[in-house]
């Protein structure tokens, strides 16, 4: 292919603090039994209603920062990004314009580092929905548009990327990475489906060899998972090739995502970059950290899931691809590593006793106490003691009943001797040792 | 003596020895309102309900005593229009923080007072319901944008009253209404349930008869509230303790005494501070930074401030859209829109912020030198009815003495230093004072008032 990928991701998160950004109505979008039950004054824009910030989500949009090696501005401030929207009560939304928490970090993936340009806090806006009801009682049904501002002013990070990402794998992984840290740290349950974690994609191609960044990009908005953002870009890929491989430029545009054909649409076309006339929030003061408190909140890290597998890959000795899969979630791997260190003492394989956890050999929930776990696996890799005599007896009834099974092994059907196995442990009640069994058997056939 | 003309203080001290009765004082102030609030048009609304809720007051700080409240003040139980067409007939669903602790320590909320149209204005004049005439004489104006709480005092139909500075608006009025208005300084007052003008100057504070008055008011609202992430964290002082104290030795710096459009009023007033070096201060004619970039600075701010301050009155919730703004409104949203666009907000936004930061230096040098600050606080009485119409910078070039301790965020006070006997109008001294250091200015007034003939309470 004469075209290589440039891709860049914004993915927007939100904060699962208890209140939200800057009032102290509850941060519970989903968990609402009906809409506009935790509003306000301050986050329905009401005249006289002031922001204030909530101090946790600043600690944690920094906290997110340090675990994804960014430096931190220790003088920030919040800034006006001012539009006109219906979801936007006060006209505009409260973000961050020139100052952002957090810059200049990046993730890790399989195909090289991607840059983090940026990390600021903002508030969500409210929920449109767009319906059919009566509204002038003609019986008929009106287009009507209801908001819901349970979702106004919740927190909300952005972390934006460097245009690193060279494949729509890597986009793909770095995006599960993200969402991984962000559930290690506790500080946003990334849920796609409800909206808690969006995805944006800036895409375009250059000649494979050329280094400058491409004269256009194309955004694609609302991917509500890691699935879409990989076909997504695979698709656009394809379309973007085939417009320059025609001589032409791709548009500048917006596009959306259809799950259903597998393919974008444009959506609406962006000339110029809107002016939305930012200027510091007069109602909020500058916020400023100390290096000493930025500090505390880096000692509050917990291990990050990096760090967690090559640890378990050092001290346990585990192979990479397990030690990874263990760590995929922080309540897996705190199950595993408890498994593990109670096995210490019995001197087991521990790649043996990861695998047979992993491929569900030994059935578990990861709310199983680590002992009736690993006692199921020693009782399942420990064999009974079978003298030389009683096997034979056992054989040989189990031949002997079982001669369809015989004829076919003799036949040439050797894997039927799976079966004669089981049967013959079946006849002796106990566990015997496989290789030994299958070996007295095929002796006697052979 | 009908008993609405009371100061705040001596009808405390009334009902304390029980000389009057709470319903006499009502009845009194009901009757002015009637014979004069339709003439004067001081009230957009008045709380029926208010003898009752005083009843049950009766035993808090202030006696459940009637005070007047800038409509730009959020009360639930009156509507809160901040004198704007767009905002008619809103209830706010709950209370500024300021109204809300006029309550808990006893005031009772008369009535809403007349304004300039979201507080745009130094005239009154740009009410959507009209201009309030001034009580002094009704052929002129009130000033504004706290036009009506100035008037409700001049007129005594309200003991005490609240209003909201961005640059001169407690000030201008008081002083074309020959009465006290005090902005404290920046963040001392609560601005949560206020309708925001210019959020980084918005102050709320007193309107009041005497510097007494406006101290006791300032008493019951000021300090820390963690709904305003802008209000001080420090606990306000006890203002009325900078009453009554001597000023002997405190430096006076009398500044603007070279702004040549003023000169007539300087006069007078340079005069009339001589009384303050007999008390024993220093009074010294002083350079300040001219005043007049202050207009474009002040300007500037403001209105970048205003156009998105007035952008969540976007037709959507309130019921009347956007093309009820007034002209004044119209006009600042333009201008505020326009100086925050991609390519002029260099020019013009931070342009204006680093002009600032050169007062903020300025007044930081003089006040190594000085206790307090005075110039006039406007260049002349108050102007008649009709003159804010064709002139857009009205306000500014009222409110040019002003601007520069506004956008610094310095605390002032505005006390009447002279009548003119022909048209009945005043002219008013505006003290200004370092940040948080209100007590200076206080003691100063307090000193000037009590020893000057011009305070029309003290010397009735
Ligand atoms: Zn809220």
């Amino acid at each position: 292919m004469p075209y290589k990928l440039v891709c860049g991701l914004e993915i927007h998160a939100e904060l699962k603090t208890a209140s939200k950004m800057f009032c102290s109505c509850k941060n519970d979008p989903f968990g609402a039994i009906k809409p506009n039950i935790y509003t306000c004054p301050v986050c329905l824009g009401m005249p006289g209603g002031l922001p204030v910030a909530n101090k946790t989500a600043i600690e944690w949009t920094i906290k997110l920062g340090l675990a994804l090696n960014c430096k931190i501005n220790l003088f920030s401030k919040f800034d006006r990004k001012n539009y006109f929207y219906p979801d936007l009560p006060k006209g505009y939304q409260i973000s961050q314009y020139d100052i952002p928490f957090c810059y200049d970090g990046y993730i890790e993936t399989s195909e090289g580092r991607v840059g983090i340009t940026r990390i600021h806090l903002e508030e969500d806006t409210a929920k449109l929905s767009h319906q059919d009801i009566d509204l002038d009682g003609d019986g008929k049904p009106d287009k009507a548009t209801l908001i819901d501002f349970n979702r106004s002013s919740v927190p909300l990070v952005e972390v934006v990327t460097e245009p690193d990402i060279i494949s729509a794998n890597q986009a793909k992984e770095y995006g599960q990475k993200l969402r991984q840290i962000m559930r290690y740290l506790d500080v946003a349950d990334c849920d796609m489906e409800k909206g808690g974690m969006r995805l944006e994609a800036n895409i375009s191609l250059r000649q494979e060899g050329k280094s400058e960044l491409p004269n256009y990009k194309v955004e694609c908005k609302n991917i509500n998972s890691f699935k879409f953002l990989e076909a997504a870009i695979n698709y656009e890929i394809e379309r973007q090739t085939e417009i320059l491989q025609n001589g032409e430029i791709p548009t500048q545009e917006t596009r959306g995502y259809n799950a259903n054909t597998g393919k974008t649409f444009s959506q609406r076309a962006k000339e110029n970059a809107a002016d939305y006339r930012y200027f510091p929030d007069p109602d909020l003061a500058p916020i400023e950290f100390s290096e000493a408190e930025v500090e505390i909140i880096r000692q509050s890290l917990p291990e990050l899931p990096d760090q967690k597998a090559q640890r378990l890959m050092k001290e346990y000795g585990l192979n990479e691809a397990s030690a990874r899969n263990l760590v995929l979630n922080r309540k897996k791997a705190a199950f595993f590593e408890e498994v593990l260190q109670l096995s210490q003492k019995d001197n087991l394989d521990n790649q043996k006793l990861v695998n047979a956890l992993l491929n569900k050999k030994i059935a578990f929930e990861l709310s199983d106490k680590a002992a009736v776990v690993l006692k199921k696996f020693k009782a399942a890799n420990t064999n009974d003691s079978v003298d030389d005599k009683e096997l034979e007896t056992a054989i040989n009834q189990v031949l002997k009943n079982n001669q369809d099974a015989v004829e076919k092994y003799k036949a040439g059907k050797t894997a039927v001797i799976g079966f004669l196995i089981g049967q013959v442990m079946k006849e002796l009640g106990k566990k015997a040792d496989v290789n030994l069994v299958r070996q007295k058997i095929s002796s006697q056939l052979d | 003596m009908k008993l609405n003309q009371l100061t705040l203080k001596e009808s405390l001290d009334a009902l304390e020895k029980k000389e009057v009765k709470l319903e006499e004082i009502y009845q009194d102030l009901d009757q002015a309102y009637e014979e004069q609030n339709h003439k004067l048009n001081i009230y957009l609304s008045k709380n029926e309900q208010a003898l009752v809720q005083a009843k049950e007051l009766s035993n808090k700080p202030l006696r459940g005593l009637p005070i007047a409240v800038k409509d730009n003040f959020c009360t639930r139980d009156l509507p809160t229009t901040a004198s704007a067409k767009v905002l008619d007939g809103f209830r706010p669903q709950y209370e500024s923080t300021v109204t809300k602790r006029i309550k808990e320590n006893g005031g009772v909320v008369y009535g809403k007072t007349n304004m300039d149209a979201w507080a745009h204005g130094s005239s009154t004049e740009t009410s959507d319901y009209g201009p309030t005439l001034n009580p002094r004489n009704p052929e002129h104006l009130p000033g504004g944008s706290s036009g009506g709480s100035a008037a409700a005092i001049a007129a005594d139909l309200a003991i005490v009253s609240v209003g909201s500075e961005t640059a001169g608006s407690i000030r201008q009025p008081a002083a074309w209404c020959g009465t006290v208005g005090f902005k404290p300084s920046y963040g001392r007052a609560s601005r949560f349930g206020v309708a925001a003008m210019a959020s980084s100057t918005d102050s709320p504070g007193p309107i009041s008869k005497t510097v007494e008055d406006a101290c006791i008011l300032l008493n019951a609202f000021a300090g820390p509230d963690e709904k305003d992430g802008t209000s001080s964290r420090e606990k306000a002082p006890d203002f009325t303790s900078f009453l009554d104290q001597s000023i002997k030795g405190m430096r006076v710096g009398v500044i603007y005494q070279d702004v040549a459009e003023i000169a007539q009023t300087n006069q007078k007033l340079l005069k009339e501070l001589e009384i303050l070096k007999e008390l024993g201060a220093e009074v010294e004619i002083t350079q300040a930074m001219d005043p007049h970039p202050a207009i474009g600075v002040y300007t500037v701010v403001q209105r970048a401030e205003v156009s998105s301050n007035l952008a969540r009155y976007d037709g959507i919730r309130y019921g009347h859209d956007r093309s009820n703004f007034g002209d004044e409104g119209k006009r600042r949203i333009m201008l505020g829109t326009f100086s925050l666009t991609k390519g002029h907000a260099d020019q013009y936004y931070s342009l204006a912020q680093k002009v600032r930061t050169l007062y903020l230096e300025n007044y930081k040098e003089l006040f190594k030198k000085y206790d307090v600050l005075v110039s006039p606080t406007s260049p002349s009485y108050a102007k008649k009815i009709g003159s804010s119409f064709n002139s857009a910078m009205f306000g500014e070039l009222e409110d040019m003495l002003l601007e520069a301790s506004s956008v610094a965020g310095l605390p002032g006070i505005n006390v009447p230093f002279y009548r003119d006997d022909e048209t009945n109008l005043y002219l008013g001294a505006s003290f200004i004072a370092p940040m948080w250091e209100e007590g200076k200015i206080i003691k100063i007034t307090d000193a000037f008032e009590k020893n000057t003939k011009w305070n029309s309470w003290r010397n009735r």
